[in-house]
């Protein structure tokens, strides 16, 4: 079971740098080439659908309260990861999660140059698979698509994950969105 | 003799073609299609889309095939007269009584002409109409769904194959007999069929919201064959016009006997004038026997209905209604063009296609110039009625498509090719090979009044080499022309699922925007549905065990059963709770004597299982639907039919 996790999660992480690498293809090292806008463009999060029920991505992007990790989300190109088949699980910091970080944090994590350490952060916050709150209390740790792990702690009818407490639970199409009151770190494994 | 002769120019034809295809077909060496920029007008690039949709009959695969064009890529097989393991339709007790006949269940058919439904003459890309063959069926194809809606029967027929042709507001779809039979059948001697076995022309009423299909009367002709049939439109609207041959009316070696007539005859029949009649209490009912079939979209379920009567009406019972037009030489094709003024025939014996004049018709009927009659049918003089003739100089005129433009293309079977033809002046235009033996042809819209033209899809009957080999046995050839300019240009080829017996097509957005891509599960009214995990449940009655159970990413519930028996029949209804686009689920379990289902979002099906072994049997969703797809399996654990184990079931315990 572990073991099938981490095979998904690399196969997610070099599918992704797959995309990278094919959006690049041809163009030069100076400039935003207009490949890679839109082949990013063009991803599963870009299907016109209005029919369907809300997925992760876009109960994020309605949430007044999450417009902070949307625009990480966006700025790291990860938009089409979230509206995958899944299942995922996504714990989604708040604006005031990412407030609460020292100053300049945020505004420094979307430099260009930092993108990839944002994008590993963002990652730290999705589980593959479906789970519940209340099925979460039966982990001692998850496996996140960083390739690392993040704690669970059971604090009466509290669930923290790496720390931050699950404050709210969405369901989406392709897995359930746990709204979390801090943002959570990857400590080195 | 004649026929003798008839073959060596045959051969003749075929050895100048090739010799002319040469220069055209393999031109690839001299870098045709490189220097004519040709693969750029079929080239689709990733993430593109196709501008047309091509809907081919699968013919002999029973089914309906979905094609975009220009690339001539397979989106889709509809699964219509045939079980179709892909999606379990057949199989899945929703579905078996779609394939319910007078005959029983009748797993197979000879798929042939699908023909889209129309409003004013043009298609509306609301339903598409396809016949069954080999047991007399029509059937209606949802253009949102992509699923079959509804089969009908067709009795007192056999070799249905003048249909299934829509009238210009899809009034009526029409079925027409290419076997005379004895009607009502019985047990009679083969040869005594001249004069006694009859050919029912059947005018099915189409329910404009619903698309319902109900018998509304069936003509009794004379025991020729109906071989293909059009409707009439704009001022001919109210007519519809049949091919016969075998007016000779012979029982056996039909290649010669058959062939006896220097014409046959185009059937012209004023529906519109036996509707007035029958809805004025005319016609006769007659005890009969046929399946009416429906699928329900909101109960996910078939049903299947057998009907006792028909009301059946004899041609001469109508004054004015039904008259023959000669045709020469076997005639095949019977189309109408665009304006509704000309039907065109094509002997398949011959080098012309003939073209009678609707107005030349009508005159001749009001001055009542008469040439004789067939069992009391008035028959008009063929040059009273003749428009023009095309003399191409090729050999085996099968079908004619029109571009909207006073041009239209009719194949060659023989001589294999495809003539661009004036319509007025009938002179050929342009002639391009196709290979080999084409068929049917289709140009979007091609059969209405506002062809949508662009494209022509010829269909061949012979592959040989134009692909790598595949041993004996090789999928038939299409190519793809572009007729937008004076010459034809070939594009591409693609090969074609069964054998394509005419084809359909449009504009995509004609139908594109209306595809459906989920079911609601609130709208779900399938009687053995379930809408959330917590009613998931299995129970006993007697020896059968009804399994409700529900898939989402990435289980079942439940995954677990115990308490089955062998020798149960176990019915296991499964409700896909996604609500998201293209996530399907699909089960399988060992063993059982069906085939999988593969179930929609927000959809039901039930798939029976028969457990003969005891043991601890593993079930699976057999789409890959989610990173933990492989997770996403359960275990029933079969006793011994003595056993005394009640039946439990858990999910994640």
């Amino acid at each position: 079971m572990k073991h099938l996790k981490y095979i998904f999660i690399s196969a997610l992480s070099l599918s992704f740098l797959a995309c990278q690498n094919a959006g690049n293809e041809g163009t030069t090292n100076t400039s935003e080439s207009s490949d890679e806008v839109s082949y990013h463009e063009a991803g599963q999060a870009f299907v016109e659908d209005e029919v369907s029920d809300p997925n992760i991505l876009q109960i994020a992007i309605g949430s007044a309260d999450h417009s902070t990790l949307v625009a990480a989300v966006q700025a790291t190109k990860l938009e089409n990861a979230l509206v995958n088949a899944g299942p995922l699980t996504v714990f989604a910091p708040t604006n005031a999660a990412f407030d609460a970080l020292p100053e300049g944090t945020v505004e420094n994590l979307l430099k260009t140059e930092n993108l990839d350490q944002l994008a590993a952060i963002l990652k730290h916050h999705v589980t593959p698979g479906n789970y519940d709150k209340e099925f979460l209390k039966n982990f001692k740790k998850l496996g996140q698509a960083d390739d690392t792990d993040a704690l669970v702690e059971v604090k009466g009818e509290d669930v923290y994950i790496g720390g931050a407490k699950i404050v709210a639970s969405v369901k989406g199409s392709n897995g359930i969105v746990h709204v979390v009151d801090a943002v959570i770190l990857p400590t080195s494994n | 003799m004649k026929k003798v002769r008839f073959i060596f120019m045959a051969i003749g034809i075929a050895a100048m073609t090739l010799a002319g295809c040469n220069s055209q077909g393999n031109g690839g060496s001299n870098g045709g299609a490189l220097s004519s920029s040709v693969a750029e007008k079929v080239y689709v690039a990733p993430g593109e889309k196709d501008t047309y949709y091509g809907f081919l009959s699968g013919g002999y695969s029973g089914n309906l095939t979905v094609y975009g064009l220009p690339s001539g890529r397979l989106f889709k097989e509809i699964p219509v007269f045939s079980q179709f393991p892909t999606s379990g339709y057949g199989y899945s007790e929703e579905t078996k009584p779609m394939l319910n006949t007078s005959h029983g269940f009748v797993p197979w058919d000879d798929l042939h002409h699908p023909d889209i439904s129309q409003t004013n003459g043009e298609l509306d890309g609301r339903w598409i109409f396809v016949n069954g063959n080999n047991t007399p069926r029509i059937a209606r194809i949802s253009l949102k769904t992509f699923e079959t809606e509804e089969i009908i029967e067709i009795p007192n027929s056999a070799g249905n194959h003048s249909s299934s042709f829509v009238t210009e507001n899809t009034e009526y779809v029409i079925a027409g007999t290419r076997f005379a039979v004895p009607v009502p059948q019985r047990d009679m001697p083969i040869s005594e069929y001249k004069g006694n076995f009859k050919g029912a022309l059947t005018f099915i009423s189409v329910e404009p919201e619903t698309g319902h299909m109900d018998i509304k009367f069936q003509i009794m002709m004379p025991g020729f064959d109906y071989d293909l049939s059009h409707p009439g439109r704009g001022n001919s609207h109210g007519w519809h016009f049949f091919s016969t041959y075998n007016t000779e009316e012979a029982n056996s070696l039909l290649e010669v006997n058959a062939s006896q007539n220097d014409k046959d005859f185009v059937a012209a029949v004023n529906w519109k004038k036996i509707e007035e009649y029958v809805k004025n209490g005319g016609g006769k009912k007659m005890p009969a026997n046929y399946a009416v079939n429906r699928y329900d979209e909101s109960t996910h379920s078939g049903s299947s209905e057998m009907m006792k009567e028909v009301l059946v009406v004899e041609p001469t019972e109508v004054e004015g209604a039904i008259f023959f037009m000669p045709m020469p030489k076997s005639p095949h094709g019977c189309d109408v063009d665009p304006s509704g003024e000309y039907i065109i025939g094509s002997g398949k014996l011959s080098s012309d296609v003939t073209v009678h004049s609707f107005t030349k018709m009508i005159d001749a009927i009001e001055n009542k110039k008469f040439d004789g009659d067939a069992y009391g049918i008035p028959i008009l003089k063929f040059e009273d009625v003749m428009a023009g003739v095309v003399k191409s100089g090729g050999l085996g005129p099968l079908h004619t498509e029109f571009d909207g433009e006073g041009n239209a293309y009719t194949t060659f079977f023989i001589s294999s090719e495809v003539v661009k033809w004036k319509i007025g002046t009938w002179e050929v235009l342009d002639r391009k090979s196709t290979f080999y033996s084409v068929g049917h042809l289709m140009i979007p819209g091609g059969n209405s009044r506002k062809p949508h033209g662009k494209y022509l899809v010829a269909m061949n009957k012979i592959t040989k080499d134009r692909y790598l080999p595949t041993g004996p046995e090789m999928e038939h050839s299409a190519q793809l022309f572009d007729i937008s300019g004076d010459k034809m240009e070939l594009l591409s080829d693609f090969p074609t699922h069964g054998e394509p017996h005419y084809a359909a097509g449009c504009r995509a957005d004609l139908i594109a925007a209306n595809s459906q891509k989920i079911y609601r599960l609130d709208d779900n009214k399938h009687p053995h549905a379930i809408k959330s995990p917590g009613e998931a449940r299995v129970e006993r009655n007697g020896n059968e065990v009804h399994v409700y159970m529900s898939m989402i990413r990435s289980h079942f519930t439940p995954d677990n059963i115990e308490g089955v028996k062998v020798g149960d029949k176990v019915y296991i209804h499964v409700t896909n709770h996604e609500q998201d686009f293209d996530v399907p689920h699909g089960i399988a379990v060992i063993g059982a004597n069906t085939s999988e289902i593969l179930v929609m979002p927000g959809q039901t099906k039930t798939t029976l299982w028969e457990p003969k072994q005891v043991g601890v049997w593993p079930f699976y969703c057999t789409d890959f639907c989610s990173a933990l797809h492989q997770e996403m399996q359960g275990y029933i654990r079969v006793s011994p039919a003595s056993s005394d184990i009640e039946i439990s079931f858990s999910l994640g315990k």
